[in-house]
């Protein structure tokens, strides 16, 4: 630093700082985000997964006359069918995982790492801190949900066709609409996943630990799982969370049913809301101490 | 930011976590232009104090205020024109010091990515900013966390041990950047463990030991209530530290590695180099010496170390008789006669 004595006199003492906007650190979340290896693995896994499954489905013989579901049926019919077949088999676990991935990590890497600290003493208020935090969190999902569902698209189409597809209704809706519907029912799948995000956020910020925060989000859904197997609780089970993810199904129906996604936005709003404000008062509260 | 407002006032500010009291009714007043030393043994609660008063903690009780803004009802806008860092500045590992600093300064806004350049270049690391912070060296991440500082262009710089872990010249040239920031006419409040450093760049000081301000005040001043000590070395040691004990107006005598030390106003020292000829003991030099920061410093936080001001640690041991002494014991000093 021998350059000392050269420090120019711009660096003179200012008056007043003009303050960033919430806007401006989310923008900054996210390139943290994108620097980070890790970002990738969730990533990796959502495109992984549909590219796996469209492979195997290439190598077996089975037409899929005879399953269970429609669109298992019609696998090999229209390449419109791999992507809601994706959405169902990632809904309740992967994609989960691949969101709390983010959501857990968030808040406690900054504090175990001490950069927390780094920009808490900086014009940004924790409230902004949480905000643009939060939004990350759920961009990532955001992503991961489209990503998933785009690979899907694509490598099912490139294998079985830009065809027309039967809907849960029995109704023949054209590949546009189709692709359409794709579309609208990974959106709707959004309300429970961001819910998730937002509990992850939560424990994120409470546990200070990001393995601790990850697998308490997918432990949660764990145990909401578990507890709608206890017998006399089928009153409760259109409020738990992990039934939020087949809200979707309502649009993939003639005509379209929008009582469960009404629904599911009401019960996910439960779980969100009180999540993030309890998150939001945790870090506006705490003592940053770490690193 | 209050214009005429101090850049630090803190009243009555307590940490308490469970049972341990981290931080007992501490009283800070940094003045504008003040080069403040922050000094305290470790666990005294230095670090706890400047994290309350950066808003990173909240403090159990008092208030502190930055340019008249306290962190806990202003948030983000007490922190107006102050920077700095506590503990070893930390940064995102996994990219380049230059995107770090444009990060913060994207949170600080006010076009401080203009500076990244100008800061970089001050802490010598323009070579290496496309380097990953991980691969720094601990020297480095303290270099980058003053140019982080620098980007706010603060009025107030607080500093929690700047030079830990750098070579001895980067000590220098740490030494050499406070002095040139100070000259600009920004407020330093520099905590640190090096009081060599102390003493040569800090003009006001506080001490704390055990989580309360046993001295706050001019540096100037806390040296002078060390009162004059001296240096003795003569012919007979032995024999001359019999008479320093005899010897009206002389205190504290030791003995050490280079020669006798004792505690004296001026005048009480002509009649000892009387009664030391007519004991028959030759003078060979006798030298005043005002107590160095470090004398005080360890006779502030230590009980019964009473270390004579100018003599060595390593080697000099009290005398029997030896009083160490007074520290003053009321509830919240604010000065203390030493010596």
């Amino acid at each position: 630093m021998s350059a000392v004595a050269a420090a120019p006199a711009s660096l003179a003492p200012t008056a007043r700082l003009r303050r960033p906007s919430t806007l401006t650190v989310w923008r900054w979340e996210l390139r943290k985000l994108v620097s980070q290896k890790r970002t990738y693995l969730g990533l990796f896994l959502a495109s992984i997964l549909p590219i796996v499954f469209v492979i195997v489905q290439n190598i077996h013989t089975d037409h899929g006359g005879g399953r269970d579901n429609i669109f298992a049926s019609q696998i090999k019919q229209s390449g419109l069918a791999t992507p809601v077949l994706m959405l169902l088999f990632l809904s309740l676990f992967m994609l989960p995982l691949i969101a709390s991935l983010v959501a857990g990590d968030i808040v406690a890497n900054e504090d175990g790492n001490g950069t927390l600290k780094t920009i808490l003493t900086r014009s940004v208020d924790r409230g902004q801190v949480f905000i643009a935090k939060t939004l990350t969190a759920m961009t990532y999902a955001v992503i991961a949900v489209f990503l998933s569902a785009a690979v899907a698209t694509v490598a099912g189409v490139a294998s079985w066709g830009f065809n027309s597809i039967t809907t849960f209704s029995g109704t023949v809706v054209s590949a546009p609409k189709g692709l359409l519907l794709v579309f609208a029912a990974n959106l709707c799948y959004l309300i429970p996943l961001l819910a998730v995000v937002s509990f992850g956020v939560l424990l994120s910020t409470t546990t200070r630990n990001s393995t601790a925060a990850v697998v308490g989000a997918i432990g949660f859904l764990f145990l909401l799982l578990i507890i709608a197997q206890i017998p006399g609780l089928e009153s409760i089970h259109p409020y738990m969370l992990q039934e939020q993810f087949e809200n979707w199904h309502g649009l993939l129906r003639t005509p379209t049913d929008w009582a469960p996604i009404i629904h599911s936005a009401w019960v996910c709003a439960l779980y969100a809301v009180p999540s993030l404000i309890a998150g939001y008062l945790v870090l506006l509260r705490r003592d940053v101490t770490g690193g | 930011m209050i214009e005429d407002a101090p850049p630090v006032k803190a009243r009555g500010l307590v940490k308490r976590y469970d049972e341990v009291l981290a931080v007992d009714h501490i009283d800070l007043n940094v003045r504008a232009g003040d080069v403040y030393g922050f000094l305290g043994p470790n666990g005294a609660g230095k670090t706890t104090t400047l994290r309350m008063a950066l808003g990173l903690i909240t403090p159990t009780e008092g208030t502190v205020e930055l340019f008249g803004r306290d962190p806990m009802h202003h948030g983000a806008r007490a922190l107006e024109g102050v920077a700095g860092f506590v503990e070893a500045p930390r940064f995102y590992p996994y990219m380049s010091a230059r995107k770090n600093l444009e990060l913060l300064a994207a949170l600080d806004g006010d076009g401080a990515s203009a500076r990244i350049g100008e800061v970089l270049d001050i802490v010598e690391l323009a070579p290496r900013a496309k380097h990953r912070v991980g691969g720094y060296s601990h020297g480095m991440r303290q270099r980058l966390g003053i140019a982080a500082a620098l980007l706010r262009r603060p009025r107030l710089l607080i500093l929690d041990e700047p030079a830990t872990g750098l070579d001895p010249a980067g000590m220098r040239d740490m030494r050499l950047l406070i002095r040139r920031l100070a000259a600009e006419g920004i407020t330093v409040l520099l905590s640190s463990h090096q009081l060599p450093e102390v003493q040569e760049l800090c003009d006001r000081v506080a001490i704390v030991d055990s989580g309360r301000v046993v001295y706050e005040g001019a540096l100037a001043d806390l040296r002078r209530q060390g009162g004059a000590g001296y240096r003795l070395r003569t012919t007979d040691d032995q024999r001359a530290l019999e008479v320093l004990r005899g010897q009206g107006g002389i205190e504290h005598p030791i003995t050490g590695a280079h020669g006798l030390g004792f505690q004296a106003q001026e005048q009480d020292v002509g009649p000892l180099s009387v009664a030391l000829g007519v004991a028959g003991i030759g003078i060979l030099a006798l030298t005043p010496e005002l107590a160095t920061l470090e004398d005080l410093f360890f006779r502030l936080t230590e009980n019964g170390a009473g270390a004579t001001p100018g003599m060595d640690d390593e080697g000099a041991h009290a005398s029997g008789d030896a009083t160490p002494p007074p520290i003053a014991d009321d509830a919240t000093p604010r000065t203390v006669q030493i010596g």
